[in-house]
């Protein structure tokens, strides 16, 4: 045996203790859904995980009004100092628990082990103490003394990082002092009834978090219904779209973070060998189901066949397999359904006539894999290089001028995220000043962290998560006293129910 | 063992298309990407995470001890301590036969003889199971003495029997922009290595990366040292700190993986100094496969340069071996 | 005897220029008191396209310009309104039948409105913006950047005031802007397009259209190239389905207000256009 196979070293198991089936957690307990239950499977084998329930329209309901009674009886009026205490709490008891809900993370996702453990899992924990300290110093977000929270927030997160996600919506609005409802996706619903328990065990008073789960379905019920003050929506495009339809002239408060088909822009002068790491990292980390993913590739003419050359060189050793095995870089495609979606797409791409390349490995006979695939001789006119595939697939480009990289990186209706990879410090500045994207990493791609904003220019979305900004987003400005009253101000709004 | 069989300096005048002074020296090391600090340690940080057990360990610990310098290199270093490391090296563990020897023992040039003598038949070439010696030479740790002190010193050890001359770079002479001189030593030195009937020594060129600073300059020296006709780049003398880390030998072998790219040469890399945990030595085995591949695991295209770090390695074996956990009156001292 | 005065033709201001509707249409515009005052353009939903492509070919050289030139542009406006000051309290007289007092006050209020506006521009960042102390080797900032292209539809209850009130905090970041004025009371509006040609504001920075607001505002808020939407005006239309158009862009939507005060000064109408850039650089020493 070669010694850079690797012996098998999988991340056991043994650690998580799963129910047969999960309810709601609503007010503080779990009780059955009234929809129809459904299977959450393991996407690296297809093999039954747990049985999840669907929320009705009857449960979503319950599950507003837990989180109105909560706010208007408990968490509203609770000072922001225990506020946070609770959200400290929250924060030790993630890490405590943190092998656990990275093996269940990357069970129920297919993303690698490392990545949920040295990711995913210590990026939670570390968005819930960003906010926890938040909590009594709202007065400093920058909406003027004592901003009040919205009230109830309706929040819906994909499934390219269930946990992640639930934390980035739950922190802040916890620490503004909202009371939430949350609906995970329906793949990957695990880790937010995991989070269910560790709400629990933290003694968090009942209904100031809410986690029901289901379809789309339920989710527009829960985004739709009228005693929702906010609506915080991660996901597609076309779903943030008759989201922003649907809470038009009403007094919800809305962010969207949504899709992305971001150019990551290699000069000729780019640190080459960490700009192809950092390539691999923009499209492969999560397998590509990242949002902000890296996808368009804008390497300048001077060194494209040298990029490409090890970018190959460099494909090759990637490790596609088992999720939970701790040497697996690439793990399994989330559900059926994407990867039908990526397959369709790449073929779009070949029939285009793009040049097609597939690192050579093993696909496992069960579950859902795409091996990693780069498309080079790709033209801006191109489906691949303008619709988010949100997979292992990597679209190639090229640009001779500084001018021609930023117009082509411009040249779409996203505006999510981008890269630039230079030695040339001006150039990044410069560069990063024109590129119509709300994230832009400069020789490096992929970092999240709390106190840092996120999200996008033009159809990737609205407002922002993460910092300052990202608590912003959860607040109002104090209503205004007959004393200091500035100007007033009337909205206008369509029948609001409360 | 031998080293290459190319004239001292040929590599340079083919790449640079002309002499190699400072100015055109200059113009080429200069002209090469630069490393980004940050992802240089990502990456190599990346690699430290994976995950090597059951056969992979097992293979990965024999490795190791078959890759490693046994080094000592003190002021009070006496030919009964040469002794004591040579039986050390071809015994490392008496209580497993099994167990492979080292590469090579690394010494100063007057403990050759010593070694050489105490090695006696299993005096060799690593690759055919033999034990090199390693003489460290140019004045090291400092390098700080003129030229024909250096030249002498490496004719030396390369007349006493050395097999591996493990030189230092001109630092003062590199960090103020004298290309030029460095290479001309390195040249210099590698010609000191020839021997009577024309073979040479194994030539290892110590950047001293601890000293160097920066990755940049790293990148650079290794450029440098290859050029000048190195066999091997060596990350430290293991007196000054940092000595070995795993981003600078990842940076060292990514220039190692490009030469190659460019001429279809092989050169080895040498990290020496600070790797004493065999959980460290396998991220660097780990971090050779994945970027030049599995075929630089060999004696003569890497090296660890360590004393402690062979005992650990032979813990770790006897708990695999066992099932149990070692203790250091398992394992013999030198 | 009296000499007989010249009136002035009411043109929409795009691009720098002052074109008549293409359509050919005019309306006709009457005092508080229902006397004839002019006949205004009605701009077509082709002079909207029209005023939207040169709001964008304007928006590199405004958003470009530096923050301390910016404030000088609008603090120019100020300085021309008040030496024109005479024909607006005029025509806000007779538009509005309101007294001289208080239609002095109205542009007393409105150059004011500029000069707290032009102040904004090399501060507004400042507030808005962060250094983001991240866990790792990386320099990090969050600023706030102009959206773009901003559609208004102007308050239609005032003549000068409301207009500037919108029109302003859209221009601090660098955003540019095609405004719908009020449709009784437009004719303020294009006698400050008249001091905007002839101040420092380069050409298609603003865009003044007037007519119906109802006919154009549906265009503006499905344009796919226009960025936001300032409804403070669009209160009488059905604003909702302006919303429902806007979200296939996702645009950037403020909502009508009502009353004198609509469009209040306030940093939040700056911010209401911007988009917040975070950028991450590697640090290394070594």
């Amino acid at each position: 045996m070669s010694f850079l196979e690797y012996a098998p070293a999988p991340e056991s198991q043994a650690i998580l203790n799963l129910r047969s089936e999960y309810g709601l957690f609503i007010d503080g307990e779990f009780r059955s859904g009234g929809g129809k239950p459904f299977a959450s499977i393991n996407p690296a084998t297809e093999k039954h995980i747990t049985t999840i329930s669907t929320a009705s329209a009857d449960d979503v309901d319950v599950a507003v009004a837990a989180a109105r009674k909560a706010y208007d009886r408990v968490w509203s009026r609770m000072s922001g100092a225990d506020r946070g205490k609770y959200l400290f709490r929250i924060a030790r008891l993630v890490q405590e628990r943190s092998r656990e809900l990275a093996v269940a993370e990357s069970l129920d996702n297919g993303k690698p082990i490392k990545e949920s453990r040295d990711v995913d899992v210590p990026l939670v924990a570390a968005w819930f103490f960003y906010y926890a300290g938040w909590a009594d110093k709202l007065d400093h977000v920058g909406l003027g003394a004592a901003p009040a929270p919205l009230g109830v927030a309706a929040q819906v997160i994909p499934w390219n990082f269930p946990l992640l996600m639930l934390a980035w919506k739950i922190a802040p609005a916890l620490a503004a002092g909202n009371t939430v409802v949350l609906k995970p996706a329906e793949t990957t619903s695990l880790t937010a009834l995991l989070f269910a328990e560790i709400v629990q065990q933290a003694d968090l008073p009942p209904g100031v978090v809410n986690i029901i789960t289901g379809a789309g379905e339920t989710g527009a019920a829960l985004v739709g219904h009228g005693d929702v003050d906010k609506v915080a929506f991660t996901g597609s495009t076309s779903v943030g779209r008759a989201i922003a339809k649907s809470v038009a002239g009403t007094n919800k408060k809305l962010t969207l973070e949504l899709g992305g088909k971001a150019a990551n822009i290699v000069f000729d002068d780019a640190p080459i060998d960490q700009a192809i790491e950092g390539i691999v990292n923009g499209i492969f980390f999560n397998q590509g189901h990242v949002c902000c993913a890296g996808s368009r590739l804008l390497v300048q003419e001077s060194v494209h066949d040298e990029v490409i050359d090890r970018l190959k060189t460099r494909l090759s050793t990637l490790r596609l397999g088992d999720p939970l095995d701790k040497n697996t870089d690439i793990g399994a495609i989330n559900s059926a359904e994407q990867l039908e979606r990526i397959r369709s797409l790449s073929d779009v791409g070949e029939a285009e006539g793009a040049e097609r390349w597939t690192a050579a490995c093993t696909i496992p006979d069960n579950g859902f894999w795409f091996a990693p695939t780069i498309f080079t001789n790709v033209s801006t006119s191109h489906r691949i290089a303008r619709e988010e595939i949100f997979g292992p697939v990597l679209s190639v480009l090229t640009f001779r001028t500084p001018a021609e990289a930023i117009a082509k990186a411009n040249n779409t209706p996203y505006g999510l995220s981008a890269g630039i990879w230079t030695d040339k410090g001006s150039r990044i500045l410069a560069v990063a000043d024109k590129l119509r994207a709300g994230v832009v990493w400069a020789n490096t791609f992929n970092r999240f962290d709390p106190s840092s904003p996120f999200g996008g220019y033009k159809e990737s979305g609205y407002g922002r998560e993460g910092g300052r900004h990202g608590i912003a987003a959860y607040l109002k400005t104090a209503a205004p006293t007959a004393v200091t009253a500035p100007a007033k101000r009337t909205p206008i709004t369509k029948g609001a129910s409360k | 063992m031998t080293g290459t069989q190319i004239v001292p300096g040929e590599r340079a005048v083919a790449l640079l298309g002309g002499e190699a002074n400072d100015a055109n020296l200059r113009r080429y090391l200069h002209g090469i990407p630069g490393v980004d600090a940050v992802g240089l340690e990502q990456r190599a940080a990346g690699l430290g995470t994976r995950s090597i057990k059951t056969t992979s360990k097992a293979w990965a610990l024999d490795r190791i001890i078959g890759l490693v310098d046994l080094t000592t290199l003190e002021g009070a270093d006496t030919p009964g301590k040469v002794r004591s490391l040579v039986a050390k090296a071809v015994t490392p563990d008496p209580a497993d036969p099994s167990c492979p020897r080292v590469a090579a023992v690394c010494v100063y040039g007057d403990m050759v003889p010593h070694a050489v003598q105490a090695l006696g038949t299993a005096h060799g070439d690593p690759d055919q199971g033999k034990i090199a010696v390693a003489a460290v030479a140019t004045a090291f740790p400092s390098g700080r003495s003129s030229r024909s002190i250096k030249l002498e010193d490496t004719a030396d050890a390369v007349a006493a029997g050395a097999d591996e001359i493990d030189m230092v770079i001109d630092r003062g002479a590199f960090l103020a922009g004298r290309y030029g001189q460095v290479y001309d030593e390195i040249v210099a030195v590698k010609e000191a290595c020839r021997r009577a009937d024309g073979t040479y020594a194994h030539l290892k060129v110590i950047l001293e990366t601890g000293e160097l600073n920066t990755y940049d300059n790293v990148r650079r020296a290794s450029w440098l040292g290859i050029l000048a006709g190195g066999d091997f780049i060596k990350t430290s003398t293991g007196k000054v700190a940092p000595a070995a880390t795993l981003p600078v030998t990842l940076l060292m072998l990514e220039v190692v993986r490009d030469w190659h790219r460019l001429s279809g040469d092989k050169v080895g890399v040498k990290p020496a100094g600070g790797i004493r945990a065999s959980k460290d030595a396998i991220k660097y085995l780990v971090t050779v496969a994945e970027t030049v591949g599995e075929e630089w695991l060999t004696p003569h295209l890497f090296r660890f340069g360590a004393s402690s770090l062979l005992n650990d390695v032979l813990l770790q074996r006897q708990k695999m071996t066992t099932g149990h956990y070692s203790g250091p009156d398992y394992v013999t001292i030198d | 005897m009296t000499r007989l005065a010249v009136p002035k033709t009411y043109k929409l201001y795009i691009g720098g220029a002052f074109p008549r509707s293409e359509s050919g249409r005019t309306y006709e515009i009457v005092s508080a008191k229902g006397a004839f005052l002019a006949n205004a353009a009605k701009a077509s939903r082709k002079d909207a396209r029209d005023a939207v492509v040169a709001a964008r070919a304007a928006v590199g050289g405004w958003s470009g310009a530096t923050a301390y030139n910016r404030g000088q542009v609008l603090y120019r406006i100020a300085e021309l309104l008040e030496g024109r000051r005479a024909q607006f309290v005029a025509e806000i007289v007779d538009a509005e039948g309101v007294t001289a007092a208080a239609a002095n006050a109205q542009v007393d209020t409105a150059i004011d409105r500029w000069v707290w506006y032009a102040g904004w521009t090399d501060k507004y960042a400042q507030v808005a913006g962060n250094a983001n102390p991240v866990s790792g080797p990386y320099f990090n900032i969050s600023v706030p950047e102009p959206t773009g292209v901003v559609a208004i539809i102007a308050p239609q209850d005032s003549s000068l005031l409301g207009l500037v009130s919108a029109v302003a905090p859209a221009l601090v970041a660098g955003n540019t802007v095609v405004v719908v004025a009020s449709e009784k009371l437009p004719l303020s509006a294009i006698s400050l397009s008249e001091v905007l040609a002839t101040s420092d504001v380069p050409k298609g920075v603003v865009n003044v259209l007037t007519g119906s607001p109802a006919e154009i505002a549906p265009w503006l808020a499905s344009h796919q190239d226009v960025n936001a939407l300032d409804l403070v005006g669009a209160g009488a239309l059905d604003w909702i389905d302006l919303q429902i158009a806007a979200a296939d862009t996702l645009k950037r939507v403020l909502p009508p207000e009502n009353g004198p005060d609509a469009a209040a000064p306030s940093l939040d109408r700056i911010t209401a256009f911007v988009e917040t850039k975070t950028v991450w650089h590697t640090k290394g020493l070594i």
